[in-house]
Order: structure tokens, then sequence, then C-alpha cells
């Protein structure tokens, strides 16, 4: 049963992920993703992080891809053809326009080796003792507390920083207009 | 330290689920939120009607009673319309997407003891999740749609909810901070007399007075730290906003944009949205009654020899603590909604600069200040 989940869900993120890169709907892609990011946040429930799917669910789809619409939407101009004519009378749709597949095969080969050759050296405290399901909300607390309270702070100081640096751009935006 | 010791006692009673309450859990919650349409449009019809002096529905059946079965019957006949330059096939998903998304909700939901669809120990950080994907549905409504003000409609109503899921989150943080669990049946358990650490008056254990038998609205999270009152008031606004209800509908703004991302929608998807609108509403004005009102737990406290929280509230496990249990959750819940209508039929509808001034200027920092004083009210409770 068990496997059953968890081979409908891998499914699920492999066509999702396979749907991405085959559809040039660019809005049909971002679609797909959630499903793809849908099937991963499940495998990490399988996998017994419950917190790391939720975080997954709350930072992928409630953040970047939200972002990732909002920018192919804000960003795209359409041709005035499109609006008005006979053309006005299809769907709105956005292509891509990128069509290379060296270079991103490369990069995607390249991350797959680094982070394949990484996880499995890397070694996990969880990994010693396997309960039969066991939250890690718990753990994961008490090891942001205190072992990894650097990262964890660093963390919080960059993305300080990245937010200040966001206002900035957008308020000098701001006072352009009003001179 | 004694918390975190007296933890794993108590999740071994919470965490053992028998599959049968999780099947019990969903047909509930599945009628709940589509049977709370039907008294919620009456409710609001009747509602409205009396605050602006008019007799609402009174044709169909006695008072009216009948008029949201006319209506349904209506619906059920209209046509499925999809406009010849929509995008077809997310026109036709995205009410589907947002209904799911606001139903997912319900799964964490605590309704009485011992009924939760999932008792996970991530429950809130869920729910916060949850959220989201009725963004994405509404995205979907609106681009598909391919009309300017169901776009426009979508594009406000996702900048809403994403701003006002800040103060949002904040206050639901001093809760979690107060409770010190993510899981709503623990955060239940701990506001009545029914809870695992003793509770005392105002959560000071200084005071040295203890209203663990006591009870009651005592046990409350709204009294275990006076602010989360204040903090109450931020989450509903803040739940308004989330749930598009005015006076925070500008996305369905009709007098701007005809109706917002449901424009386009006919017959029965627009009933779906609508459904999926009421569904929210339940679902923050439960959030609210479980996090800050004592949940299932009986307002009314032991008073000496006058049982009344004994009375009121049967023991968890029995019929009659389940019963009990159900009937306090809901009543509070309604008592929400209630409000909820009352707000909408008494304020005007914002601007966007005001909406964006009242999310970041006002409550986002009164927010951050509250969950200052839970992390320092948590030190007074230990």
């Amino acid at each position: 049963m068990l496997n059953l989940i968890f081979y409908a869900f891998a499914a699920l993120t492999l066509g999702g992920s396979l749907a991405v890169l085959i559809t040039r709907n660019v809005m049909y892609s971002a679609f797909f993703l959630l499903l793809s990011l849908i099937g991963v946040a499940a495998l990490f429930v399988l996998a017994s992080a419950d917190l790391l799917a939720v975080a997954q669910v709350m930072i992928y789809v409630g953040g970047v891809l939200v972002l990732v619409i909002f920018g192919v939407m804000l960003t795209h101009k359409p041709k005035p053809e499109t609006t008005t004519g006979p053309q006005a009378a299809r769907p709105n749709y956005i292509l891509t326009q990128h069509r290379a597949w060296l270079w991103p095969l490369l990069v995607a080969a390249g991350l797959f080796t680094a982070f394949y050759s990484l996880i499995s050296r890397i070694h996990f405290s969880l990994f010693e003792h396997r309960a039969p399901f066991q939250t890690s909300v718990d753990t994961i607390g008490k090891q942001l507390m205190t072992e990894y309270i650097i990262p964890f702070e660093i963390a919080g100081i960059l993305l300080l920083a990245a937010l200040v640096g966001a206002t900035y751009l957008s308020s000098q935006g701001d006072r352009t207009n009003n001179q | 330290m004694i918390i975190v010791e007296t933890r794993p006692a108590l999740s071994l009673r919470i965490y053992i689920h028998l599959p049968f309450t999780i099947l019990l859990a969903l047909p509930i919650f599945l009628a709940l939120s589509s049977g709370f349409v039907v008294v919620g449009v009456y409710l609001e019809r009747k509602i409205s009607a009396f605050i602006q002096d008019r007799l609402g529905p009174m044709e169909v059946g006695k008072w009216g009673l009948l008029q949201l079965f006319a209506d349904l019957l209506k619906l059920l006949q209209k046509e499925d319309i999809v406009p010849a330059a929509a995008d077809r096939k997310l026109f036709l998903l995205a009410p589907s997407v947002i209904f799911a998304s606001v139903f997912a909700g319900f799964a964490v939901m605590p309704l009485t003891p011992d009924l939760q669809g999932s008792a996970t120990a991530v429950g809130v950080f869920y729910l916060m999740a949850i959220v989201s994907f009725d963004v994405v549905g509404i995205l979907m409504a609106g681009w598909g749609s391919n009309n300017k003000y169901s776009l426009l409609g979508a594009m406000r109503s996702v900048a809403q909810i994403v701003s006002y899921e800040i103060p949002l989150g904040l206050t639901i943080l001093c809760v979690v901070m107060i409770c010190q669990s993510l899981n709503l049946q623990e955060i239940s358990f701990q506001q009545g007399i029914y809870t695992y650490e003793p509770n005392y008056l105002f959560g000071i254990r200084a005071l040295g007075i203890d209203v663990t038998d006591w009870g009651g609205i005592f046990s409350w999270n709204i009294l275990r730290n006076p602010f989360l009152l204040i903090a109450y008031v931020i989450f509903f606004i803040a739940t308004l906003a989330e749930a598009n209800r005015a006076p925070f509908d500008l996305p369905e703004g009709e007098s701007e944009i005809v109706a917002g991302f449901n424009t386009e929608y006919s017959g029965m998807r627009f009933a779906l949205l609508f459904l999926s609108e009421y569904a929210m509403m339940l679902l923050v004005a439960f959030l609210g009654a479980i996090l800050f009102l004592g949940s299932w737990n009986t307002p009314l406290p032991n008073i000496g020899p006058v049982r009344l929280a004994d009375w009121t509230s049967g023991s968890p496990g029995t019929v009659w603590g389940n019963l009990t249990g159900a009937f306090w959750l809901l009543t509070k819940a309604l008592a929400a909604i209630m409000v909820q209508m009352w707000v909408r039929w008494t304020l005007p509808r914002l601007r966007v600069d005001q909406l964006m001034f009242l999310c970041w200027k006002v409550l986002t920092p009164i927010g951050i200040v509250l969950l200052l004083i839970s992390g320092v009210w948590r030190l007074l409770m230990i």
C-alpha cells in the first residue's frame, strides 16, 4: 500500500517535471510545476519529513511559484495584432522563446552529479534512529536553536538585507517619478 | 523542561488514531462545509436585510427558508458557459482547485476531543501552507478567463492574500508560542479542564492561582495571555482579507471590476466558487475558535460546588464528550461568522492604498510587538 502511494507520487513528480519541459505555453509549465512540487512534498512526507513537506508547499507553491506566475504575467507584452482583430478571439497564451537544449542539459547533469555525490556522502543525524514514524518538528527546532544557530542567524541577516534592498530599489523608482 | 517531558505521554494518547475516525471526519467535514453554504447564505441574506431595514427573502417557504434551494435549482439548470476566448482547460479546472485547497484545510481541524482528520504534528503550519494553493487556483481562474476584469480581480485577490498572510502568521505564531505546539488538537486540550499541564490565572505562575480545575473561559488562550485578545482582533481582520470578504472584497468589487475572477463563471462552476468562499469563512472561523477561544471547551467555569464546566463538557472518549465538544466548537465558529457578516454589511469597501496601509503599517507592527510580548509571557508561564 505504502509502496503504491510512493510510486503514484513519484510518477506525479516525474510526469509534472516532464510536462514542464515539453509544453511551450509558459503558464501551463507553471501549473505543471505545481503538480511536481506537490509530488515532491508528498515524497517528503513518505520519508517522514513532515515539516519539510509543509515548508516546501509554503515556500515553493505559495512564494516562488506565485512569483514566477506574476513575473510571467507582468513582463509579457502582447503583440498589438493579438489584442485586436481575429487573434483576439483566441485564449491568452505566452510561448517560450528559448528552445536550446545543450546548456540546460549540461547544467542539469552537472547539478545532478554534484547533488548525488554530496547526498551519498552526507551524514544525517536523523538516519541513526529510525522510528516507525516520528515528527521532525521538535528535532528541527532544537537543532536550529543549538547546533545550527549560526547558519540560521546568517540566513536571517541575508533575508533582512534582501528585504531592505528591495525596499530601497522600489522607493528609488518612486522618487524619480515624483521629481 | 517539564513541558518537553510530559509531551510523549500526551502524544501517545493523541497520535493513536483509529482509521475509522479519519474515515468519519472526512464525510462530516464535507457535509459541514457544503451544508454550511445553505445556512450561511440564508443567514447572510437575513442579517443584511435586518441591517438595511428590509425583510429579506420571504416568498419561498416559511420566512423564505427554502429560498436557497430554489437558487440551487436555478444554478443547476443553467448552462455551463465557457467563453470562446477562454483557456478551456484552466478555466474548467480552476473552481475545483480552489475548492479542493480550501477543503484540504479541514483535514487537520479537530471537531471534538476524539474526531480529527489527521493528527499531524505540523497542523497549524500545514493550514498556513494550504492557503497558498487557493492563490494558485484564483490565478488559474483569472488567467484562464481571458478577461481584463477577471485578471485584475485575480491579481488583487492574490496581492491581498499574500500580504495579509504576514499579520495572520504573526498572530498564529503568538498562539503557537504560548501553547508550544503546532498540533491543533494539542492546543485544544490545553484550553480546558482536560489539560495535561496546570493553568494559572492569566497564565502567570507567580500569581499562584491555579485555574486548572476552574476550566471554562479562564483556561482559554485569550485569558491565558490577555494580549492574545488583541491578537485575535488582528487575526479576525486578516482572515476577512484572506477570505475576500467585505470590507476587503476589492477582488470582486462590483462597482469597479464586475465580479473579479468569477466574472465569466456560470451555473454549477459559479456555485462551486461560491461554496469555496463560504467554506473558507467556516475554515477561518473554526481556526480562530480553536486557536483563541478555547476550541471545543465549554466557556462555563466550575465555581465551587457548581460544576458548570464538568456538567457542560463530557470527558474525551465518551459520546457526551464528543457531542458537547462539537456543540461548543460549532457555536463559537458560527458566532464568529455572524460577526463576519455584521462587519460586511456595516463597513464600506477599502481602497487599495488603505488596504495596504492597514496591512503593512498597522497590523504587521502590532503583530510583531504582540509576538515579543507573547515570548515574554511564555517565560512567566513556566
